[in-house]
């Protein structure tokens, strides 16, 4: 079961960490100054999550390894993040779909996991949860203001949908990890949130006047550590000071 | 994060009207506060766009400097605190043009006036972030010298740029300790890190100094700012109080200011410093720095590919207005 649990803190980590940083590069070139500092607001937000997610996850662990070494100092493959999170930001059409699909997700999530079994994780979502709405509002606003907004803007909202659409089925796995979490009490069914979370998005996609996807193949592998192509150069860019500069204090 | 020291002033004295001139400064010498609809000098209003303009933009480029380093940042705190500290320089700057817009000129505008080059901003900005240590000595140093500058803005005679910069330097005075603190962690932590942050000074020390802006024998139009309480102290004022204020800090870090000429004056309790190179100031300023080129088209591609995202959000608020407006008739 410590096992499990670990693996299940570090993916909930992994998420926010990744998606923080992604975040994190878009300051200072953001498309409007509000957005630079909405962003960035959005990207603290998700550090915040991860500390207090790797922090548990090592206490879980036992064997000494605080936040930075989890976030700093494992190897790709060891890494558990959903693919979705790890996609690069790509116009900001591409960066808002990313954030809406995964808030989306992550707001009934946090929702449910204050339930848990699991104290810590309950008290982390208690505070997550908020967040997460003010994510699935932020990034909502968007997509319709640039699904309805001019032609361009349009094809760009829907091309983004298109692109990460295939990303969004692995929200919802189950693995073996999960399922004995799940039947413990512990962790989050993911499966009743599928219902919620088409409803979101087949509301903001209309009202945003876009097509809403097709069903289709979902790429999944995150959890297992099979990430896409992008993500080594993440890691590369994310851990240069503790590679380069190992067992120093910063 | 900062302002360049004012250096010029409109050549004032096209006298609108004696009486009302006398009056405005006759409010200012009893330290009451100007508030934008209330009359003033047009020199006075073109000054005031001028320096809080050029401190908005300062806030804007400065974002780029540290906005390097995020994605690279050591720790997850230290990540945290620097996106933090990065989106507060956001923040002024927003408050700042804010601040401008009372005066009557938008922010269109002064956008326009920084991506045509038009507009200043801080020199600071157009020198490299190489390593970690520089993050740390961005917020010891320039926001150091940022609010050496920046409090007695705080006692402005124009009512809005002196609010802001209340809540500024709040901000800035946080950043300015963070930035200490890093450097004192790394100091402490290993050799290796406190050469990386000796160097981070000598790179750092001089741009710092140069920050207030030339000196006073050279900088001509300083009175009329003094005057009208936007200014309050000289440019060599205020270089010296930095001077003073971040030597012991220095020395208390372990570190060598990189200037051979400086040595405590037993009598004035000053810390005279040597030569300022004031050939590289103008250089810089000129458009000759090692990043000015990087920051102009950073800002401008950031510009440039925010367009469709603006047309598209000024598009639906205008297309959501009209909805609500044929709702309303047809109600």
């Amino acid at each position: 079961m410590k096992d499990q649990l670990f693996a299940y803190v570090l993916r909930l980590a992994d998420d926010a960490a990744i998606l923080g940083q992604r975040l994190g590069e878009w300051c200072g070139h953001a498309p409007t100054l509000e957005e630079d500092i909405g962003l960035a607001n959005i990207g603290l937000d998700y550090i915040g999550q991860a500390r207090a997610l790797y922090t548990y996850a090592g206490e879980i662990e036992g064997k000494g390894r605080d936040e930075d070494q989890l976030c700093f100092l494992r190897h790709e493959r060891e890494f558990s993040n959903c693919l979705l999170v790890e996609q690069p930001n790509g116009d900001f059409a591409e960066t808002i779909a990313r954030e809406f699909f995964f808030a989306a997700f992550m707001l009934p999530f946090w929702t449910r996991l204050k339930a848990s079994r699991d104290e810590t994780l309950a008290a982390i979502a208690a505070k997550a949860e908020k967040e997460a709405a003010y994510h699935l509002r932020h990034s909502a606003e968007w997509v319709i203001r640039l699904g309805d907004g001019t032609g361009e803007s349009h094809e760009r909202m829907q091309d983004a949908v298109e692109a990460l659409w295939i990303y969004t089925g692995e929200l919802f796995e189950v693995d073996d990890t999960l399922a004995t979490l799940i039947a413990d009490g512990i962790a989050v069914d993911p499966e009743p949130i599928r219902t919620e979370w088409r409803e979101t998005v087949a509301r903001v996609l209309s009202e945003a006047t876009l097509a809403i996807p097709e069903e289709g193949y979902a790429q999944t592998g995150g959890r297992s550590g099979i990430h896409t192509e992008h993500f080594g150069h993440l890691l590369s860019e994310m851990q240069y000071m503790q590679r380069a500069y190992p067992g120093l204090k910063w | 994060m900062y302002t360049q020291a004012l250096n010029t002033v409109d050549t004032a004295s096209t006298v609108e009207d004696a009486e009302r001139e006398a009056a405005f400064q006759g409010r200012i010498d009893a330290e009451e506060k100007i508030e934008p609809n209330d009359w003033m000098p047009e020199a006075y209003r073109k000054t005031l766009v001028r320096q809080i303009s050029q401190h908005a933009h300062s806030e804007i480029v400065g974002m780029l400097p540290e906005g390097n380093w995020i994605t690279r940042a050591p720790t997850l705190k230290r990540k945290a605190a620097l996106l933090a500290k990065v989106q507060d320089e956001g923040g002024h700057g927003l408050y700042l043009y804010s601040a401008a817009e009372t005066l009557g000129v938008s922010r269109e505008e002064l956008t326009e006036q920084l991506l045509s080059g038009k507009a200043k901003y801080s020199s600071i900005f157009n020198y490299p972030t190489l390593t970690w240590a520089d993050i740390g000595a961005i917020g010891w140093l320039v926001d150091g010298a940022a609010i050496m500058n920046q409090i007695p803005l705080c006692r402005c005679s124009f009512g809005p740029y002196s609010r802001a910069m209340i809540r500024i330097c709040k901000e800035e005075s946080f950043h300015q300790r963070q930035g200490y603190e890093l450097l004192l962690t790394m100091c402490r932590s290993s050799e290796e890190q406190k050469a990386m942050v000796q160097d981070a000074l000598n790179r750092w020390w001089w741009p710092s100094l140069m920050m207030f802006g030339p000196s006073d024998k050279d900088s001509l139009h300083s009175a009329q700012s003094m005057a009208w309480k936007i200014k309050r102290f000289t440019n060599d004022e205020l270089r010296q109080k930095f001077v003073d204020a971040t030597v012991p800090q220095a020395h208390f870090l372990g570190l060598t200011i990189p200037d051979e000429d400086l040595k405590l004056n037993e009598e004035t309790g000053h810390w005279e410093y040597g030569e300022i190179d004031w050939s590289e100031f103008a250089r810089v300023l000129k458009g000759d720095g090692p990043c000015n080129r990087q920051r102009m088209k950073a800002r401008r591609k950031a510009h440039a590919e925010g367009g469709w995202v603006r047309e598209a959000a000024l598009a639906y608020a205008e297309k959501r207005a009209a909805r609500r407006a044929a709702k309303s008739a047809a109600a």
